[in-house]
């Protein structure tokens, strides 16, 4: 809770929700008729529309990206390290968007909204939505606010992956793409924890097939459950043992299943938060959108072949502790982008927090964030001659 | 301009695909992609020289060439370019196969430990040579693959690599005419063009 907003906050934001009633064809078949999108932005949109900078939103992420709500807010944006006035993402130069993803649970189209042929809410019979889809979307949403082309489309982990899928989906409308501790597709080991957390919420006596809301209650162990297998993931070894090592709660062990380590509880909490502030249904249809991210599967399994028709600059970054996305991962989108001859610059931060690594502010990720941002902006002529005039 | 990649810059054909290991700040690639438009990268692993390409407009790619290329494709590029680091490789002669085989054209450039003053070093001291242009003693140098151009070009005969260019400098990068007279006594730096 701030008792002043910060000077490189972007301060009190309001999201806003946008309405689209063109029809949607989503790529499990079935159609959205009309749909919500939530979003935020922060900054002003220039004249020739060529400052906006989409971020793309990773599992259980939305359109709150930076600033705060309220001054009673405990924290701001989930990346507000990254974006505000001054900061590496400057939204004194920048147009930023942030929109919650079409099956979300903060107020876009999703299984918690009502479905307005039926008047209650969609539940499980919420389609499948993919990135392919998420992209079609935010198109969409670029051309209601008439943006032709991105100065740079942002994302990390799954919100990577939809930058990078822009890049070949609208070649033509970024100019450049980053894509932090993301992956080409997922391996089988990611999709099986994908599939440990799906079932911990199935299986929940409280999901009632995804019909709790009528029931008036939350797959709350479920989910939970979900999360805390998720933040494992997300954690490293190293980071784990410095953050809880085997530090006990009272001092001593109490010979009992009460959480005693100092990791237990802390999962418990983290867990327990979730399982209040995201929705089941949500969940599942996010992990569904990661295990089917294949943007290589259409050409023969080969992503060079589906990158060559990319025109953007990319940035791709990796985590040395990240065992989810490894900088493995990142390197075969490396790997491809060359063999696709296209423009690429890659660097391996050395970080001990894992997977969360690319919402923290470590130092020379921050350099290496801020010395690729002076591009875009050397690539955007109309903030060039903004400078000038400073 | 660092006077070594001043006269690399002649044998880099306009618009070609052009990969700079260990590219350090991308002076290199920089004046390459400004002047002769053209494409590619640079490997590095430094983290500042990391930063500093990327705030230049260089695409640079973190990677430790020791850990091999065998992520890239053969005949990706035009030119391969290694300035002043097939001394400090673990495997010299790896990595010139490995850069022969991704690149059409490799330029290579090293120091001369046969130089008059190397071996006069080693002759009359009896020491590893040390000097203002190759500072380090025998523990701490990171040049643990010392070669002479005679080392170096008997290795090209034995890997059937063709030379097709040789210039040879003093250690700034100067052509005098009498180092022509005797380039592995009097030269300090070897710049070659090789290909297969």
């Amino acid at each position: 809770m701030p008792d002043v907003i910060p000077e490189n906050s972007v301060g009190l934001v309001q999201p806003q929700t946008l309405h689209f009633d063109q029809p949607l064809q989503l790529s499990c078949g079935r159609t959205l008729d009309q749909y919500d999108l939530v979003v935020e932005t922060y900054g002003t949109l220039n004249e020739d529309a060529s400052n906006a900078i989409l971020i793309c939103h990773a599992l259980s992420g939305n359109h709150h990206v930076a600033g705060y709500h309220s001054m009673e807010d405990s924290k701001p944006g989930w990346w507000d390290s990254a974006i505000g006035p001054g900061k590496v993402i400057d939204t004194k130069r920048f147009f930023v968007i942030g929109v919650n993803n079409l099956g979300g649970c903060h107020g876009s189209t999703g299984p918690n909204q009502i479905n307005p042929e039926t008047g209650k809410p969609f539940g499980p019979d919420f389609p499948i939505v993919t990135v392919d889809d998420w992209v079609e979307s935010q198109a969409r949403l670029a051309d209601y606010f008439g943006i032709q082309q991105f100065a740079a489309i942002i994302g990390g982990s799954l919100g990577g992956m939809q930058a990078l899928q822009w890049s070949i989906n609208y070649p033509d409308r970024l100019r450049h793409c980053m894509v932090i501790a993301a992956a080409p597709r997922l391996s089988a080991q990611n999709i099986a924890f994908n599939e440990v957390a799906r079932q911990a919420i199935t299986q929940d006596p409280q999901f009632f097939d995804g019909h709790y809301y009528e029931q008036d209650t939350v797959p709350r162990v479920g989910l939970m459950l979900a999360r805390m297998l998720g933040h494992i993931t997300y954690l490293s070894d190293d980071g784990m043992r410095n953050k809880f090592g085997r530090e006990l709660r009272s001092g001593k062990i109490n010979f009992d299943f009460t959480p005693q380590f100092e990791v237990e509880s802390y999962l418990r909490y983290q867990g327990e938060r979730f399982s209040t502030a995201f929705d089941a249904n949500t969940y599942l249809l996010m992990t569904k959108a990661l295990d089917y991210f294949d943007p290589a599967a259409l050409y023969n399994h080969d992503l060079a072949a589906a990158l060559k028709k990319a025109k953007a600059n990319f940035m791709v970054i990796s985590f040395t502790s990240d065992w989810r996305f490894a900088p493995e991962r990142s390197r075969e989108i490396v790997d491809a982008l060359v063999a696709a001859d296209k423009s690429v610059s890659y660097a391996e931060i050395d970080a001990h927090q894992g997977h969360d690594a690319f919402l923290i502010p470590i130092p020379r990720y921050l350099d290496v964030f801020g010395a690729y941002m002076e591009r875009v902006i050397a690539d955007t002529p109309s903030l060039n001659t903004q400078t000038e005039e400073v | 301009m660092r006077a070594d990649l001043d006269l690399i810059k002649d044998w880099i054909k306009p618009q070609s695909r052009v990969l700079d290991l260990c590219c350090g700040e991308g002076e290199l690639m920089h004046y390459l992609q400004t002047n002769k438009q053209v494409k590619g990268y640079g490997l590095e692993i430094g983290h500042d020289n990391i930063t500093e390409c990327i705030r230049k407009g260089v695409n640079v790619i973190e990677k430790d060439i020791e850990e091999g290329l065998a992520s890239i494709q053969d005949n990706t590029f035009d030119s391969v370019i290694m300035t002043q680091a097939i001394q400090i490789m673990m495997r010299p002669d790896e990595i010139l196969d490995e850069m022969l085989r991704i690149g059409r054209e490799c330029i290579v450039t090293f120091p001369n430990f046969g130089h008059w003053r190397a071996r006069g070093y080693l002759a009359f001291r009896g020491k590893m040579p040390v000097s203002k242009f190759l500072p380090y003693t025998w523990y701490n140098t990171p040049n643990t693959h010392f070669c002479t151009f005679k080392d170096f070009e008997r290795l090209c005969v034995e890997r059937n690599i063709f030379i097709m260019d040789r210039t040879v400098v003093d250690h700034e990068h100067q052509h005098r005419w009498w180092i022509h007279l005797w380039p592995n006594m009097l030269g300090e730096i070897a710049i070659y063009r090789i290909t297969k």
